[in-house]
């Protein structure tokens, strides 16, 4: 029995030795995605981009700690004070607004930065500390009315998910629509679940609206684009990028064709200008991804993963040069640095930080695109 | 609203009705049998929708390899049972069903999914794959605590629930799937459209209520199940053995939602988390009925769906709501009604 507890006590220092060989100059990177639950299918592509990122961050080795939030706030924010007591330099995540949120309160208590997977900016409360990759609404929806002007639609109807999904691009479109002259004819709900939007679809028919705007993700946001065209609507139907997935293109057929989105470049590099800054960054990144993934695998969340790799590759960088990893002088260097971020070219598009911007895409972020017999294609 | 939308909406909401009402009976045979709510209904309807689904795609479904998985689960515990004695034959016979069957089914979904057979043939496979899945969940879940409270059984399905759409997350992805319709086809009733999948539904509904009736009426395990849900000590006397008629129930009931995920399959992607909800309006039908009464559940059912399709037309962003507030007043009613029996029993002692 002593002799057990003595070779468990050896075993334990030997760990213990591992562990803080491994501390030393070792950037500790804490990310919490939605892997399951209902934003799963956003969750898996960032896990995979983190499983094949390289093993230096800005020269120093680094050590990724991966929990899955299960798309649940509190549970996100469990994972928010296991990395903070793990002593992380820096969190990513989560994939939704709701997760995020809560590991944003814990990044600002604790003086960690935070690089955000979800659609929405930054709240004001928060900016110090967090960043966010994904596109805001704000600037998807600039490019989407863009097209829709330009398409000499006056009249829109609205159809999103029931909850926060929904209420993001609603409230967006509300003020935005009213701006640029065009009537919101109907604005419609449905749930991820749900079976039919029969009853729905006939109040937007009935409101006679040139185009649809759907604000759902992945192939849940097929049905109503499905029920639309079986009851013979001949306008235009606008999606978000939330869309912008393989599954999405299997699941819809020929009914996709058509159907006008905002994305991120990454989805469409190859038919990307030469001049685009993005280009090459998106290529080299697809080249990674769909060789492990397989041909067609791309997806944006992949996309934000690897940018906030490039965006924390860059920062590190500077920020060791004052300070050791593991120490809130870290930290501190590191949200400098991210804050100081300019024309940083990425998958997404090209970044830049400011103190009152911390979503720093701009237009060069959001490509128009269609589907053409089945495949995605670029309008501009 | 004229009367054209009125009868879209009334196709509509009886269409989904007519799924729910498939559900609910099932909740309801498996709740008089066995006292278990069965929450992994819904996840079992998923499997058979995306299996029908991946065998459409000329996918192989990881369903057989998930049965063949509960199958092995299933001998290792009648091995652990032939401790205090077995015969030969009992073995063999387990060896047969729980290993050689699942196997067999496994290796001719791998010869059959890719290539493109026709929808009866890959509905038939679908059949096959998902319904033994309902007696093994009950042999290795709930027959080992088919004695306890209806209260730690309802925690032990919730659980089963859980673990199911986990596993329907590995097996299938986060994405959607959608099957082929049933039948492709298009009617025009006084200016309302009529799809030949809302067709399909409403038959095949009916035939299974149908069936189900003259099962429970006219065969003996029908009459037998039924004994079980009236007294189990009663029948356990009589020589109706409770995991005999659990086995039973709990294949009954999966066929049925076998049946249910195939009809719904063409309407909609079906997600591996979207069984719940479905299921849940299947439980509010039940509700209706008082978990007891296999017409009313049916009836509480078709409730259920009409009011859903009204409301997704009139105040779409309150439409789970409206539907789920409805089961208050009639738990009030009921509650109320059961109380004021209880009053009279106490009075008559």
């Amino acid at each position: 029995m002593l002799q057990h507890c003595r070779k468990l006590a050896l075993a334990g220092l030997a760990a213990l030795a591992i562990t803080t060989a491994q501390a030393a100059d070792t950037v500790k990177v804490g990310v919490s995605i939605s892997a399951t639950g209902p934003a799963a299918s956003l969750g898996i592509p960032t896990k995979q981009v983190i499983d094949i990122l390289p093993d230096t961050l800005g020269g120093l080795p680094a050590q990724y700690i991966v929990l899955d939030d299960a798309t649940d706030a509190s549970t996100a924010a469990k994972n928010g004070r296991r990395f903070v007591d793990e002593g992380v330099d820096v969190i990513i995540g989560s994939n939704t607004v709701p997760t995020s949120l809560a590991l944003s309160a814990i990044a600002v208590e604790t003086k960690t930065p935070q690089l955000g997977l979800s659609l929405a900016a930054p709240r004001p409360e928060h900016l110090t500390w967090v960043f966010s990759l994904p596109q805001t609404v704000d600037v998807m929806n600039s490019k989407l009315f863009a097209d829709m002007k330009k398409r000499g639609v006056k009249r829109l109807a609205f159809i999103g998910f029931t909850g926060g999904y929904g209420d993001v691009w609603l409230h967006d479109i509300e003020p935005r629509a009213k701006r640029d002259g065009i009537e919101l004819v109907s604005v419609q709900r449905y749930e991820r679940t749900d079976q039919s939007v029969a009853g729905q679809v006939l109040r937007i028919l009935a409101a006679k609206p040139d185009a649809v705007f759907i604000g759902g993700s992945g192939t849940p946001g097929v049905l109503p684009m499905r029920e639309l065209k079986a009851r013979g609507f001949k306008g235009l139907i606008y999606q978000n990028h939330g869309m912008a997935n393989n599954d999405v293109l299997r699941l819809a057929g020929d009914q996709a064709n058509g159907m006008i989105l905002p994305t991120g470049p990454v989805l469409v590099a190859e038919g990307l200008p030469d001049d685009h800054p993005s280009k090459p960054v998106a290529l080299a990144f697809l080249k990674l991804y769909e060789g492990k993934y397989g041909p067609g695998s791309r997806d944006n969340f992949a996309g934000y993963a690897y940018d906030a790799y490039l965006l924390l590759d860059k920062a590190v960088q500077q920020a060791r040069q004052s300070a050791k990893p593991g120490t809130a002088e870290f930290r501190q260097a590191l949200r400098d640095a991210l804050e100081n971020t300019k024309e940083l070219a990425v998958t997404h598009g090209v970044i830049n930080m400011s103190p009152t911007q911390h979503a720093g895409f701009d237009q060069r972020a959001a490509v128009m695109i269609t589907v053409e017999n089945g495949r995605w294609k670029v309008l501009d | 609203m004229d009367w054209q939308i009125a009868g879209f909406l009334a196709v509509d909401g009886f269409t989904s009705g007519a799924i729910y009402a498939l559900l609910a009976l099932a909740l309801v045979l498996v709740f008089s049998v066995t006292r278990i709510i069965l929450v992994p209904l819904g996840e079992l309807m998923v499997y058979a929708g995306v299996t029908l689904a991946l065998l459409g795609h000329d996918r192989v479904p990881a369903t057989g390899a998930l049965l063949l998985a509960m199958g092995v689960a299933c001998f290792a515990l009648e091995l652990w049972e032939a401790r205090r004695g077995t015969t030969p034959r009992r073995l063999a016979l387990a060896a047969v069903k729980f290993l050689a069957l699942p196997l067999a089914l496994l290796l001719i979904t791998r010869w059959a999914a890719p290539r493109a057979l026709p929808l009866p043939l890959d509905m038939a496979l679908t059949t096959l794959l998902i319904v033994p899945m309902g007696p093994m969940l009950y042999r290795i879940v709930f027959q080992p605590m088919a004695e306890a409270s209806t209260l730690v059984l309802l925690i032990v399905s919730v659980a089963t629930h859980f673990a199911l759409t986990g596993l329907g997350l590995v097996m299938f992805g986060p994405e959607g799937w959608s099957a082929a319709p049933l039948w492709d086809a298009s009617f025009d009733l006084a200016g309302v459209p009529l799809s030949g999948q809302s067709l399909a539904i409403w038959a095949s509904s009916l035939l299974l209520m149908l069936a189900l009736y003259l099962f429970f009426s006219r065969t003996l395990p029908g009459k037998a199940l039924r004994a079980v849900a009236v007294n189990r000590l009663g029948a356990r006397l009589i020589g109706v053995g409770s995991a005999q008629a659990g086995r039973l129930t709990f294949t009954l009931a999966t066929a049925i939602v076998t049946a249910c995920g195939m009809l719904a399959a063409p309407l909609t992607a079906l997600t591996y988390d979207g069984g719940f909800v479905i299921a849940l309006k299947g439980f509010i039908g039940a509700i209706i009925g008082g978990l007891v009464g296999y017409p009313l559940a049916a009836a509480g059912a078709l409730l259920v769906g009409l009011l859903e399709a009204f409301a997704s037309f009139w105040a779409s962003s309150y439409k789970e709501v409206i539907v789920f507030t409805l089961v208050l007043p009639v738990l009030l009613w009921r509650s109320l009604a059961s109380h004021g029996r209880h009053h009279d029993d106490e009075e008559e002692e």
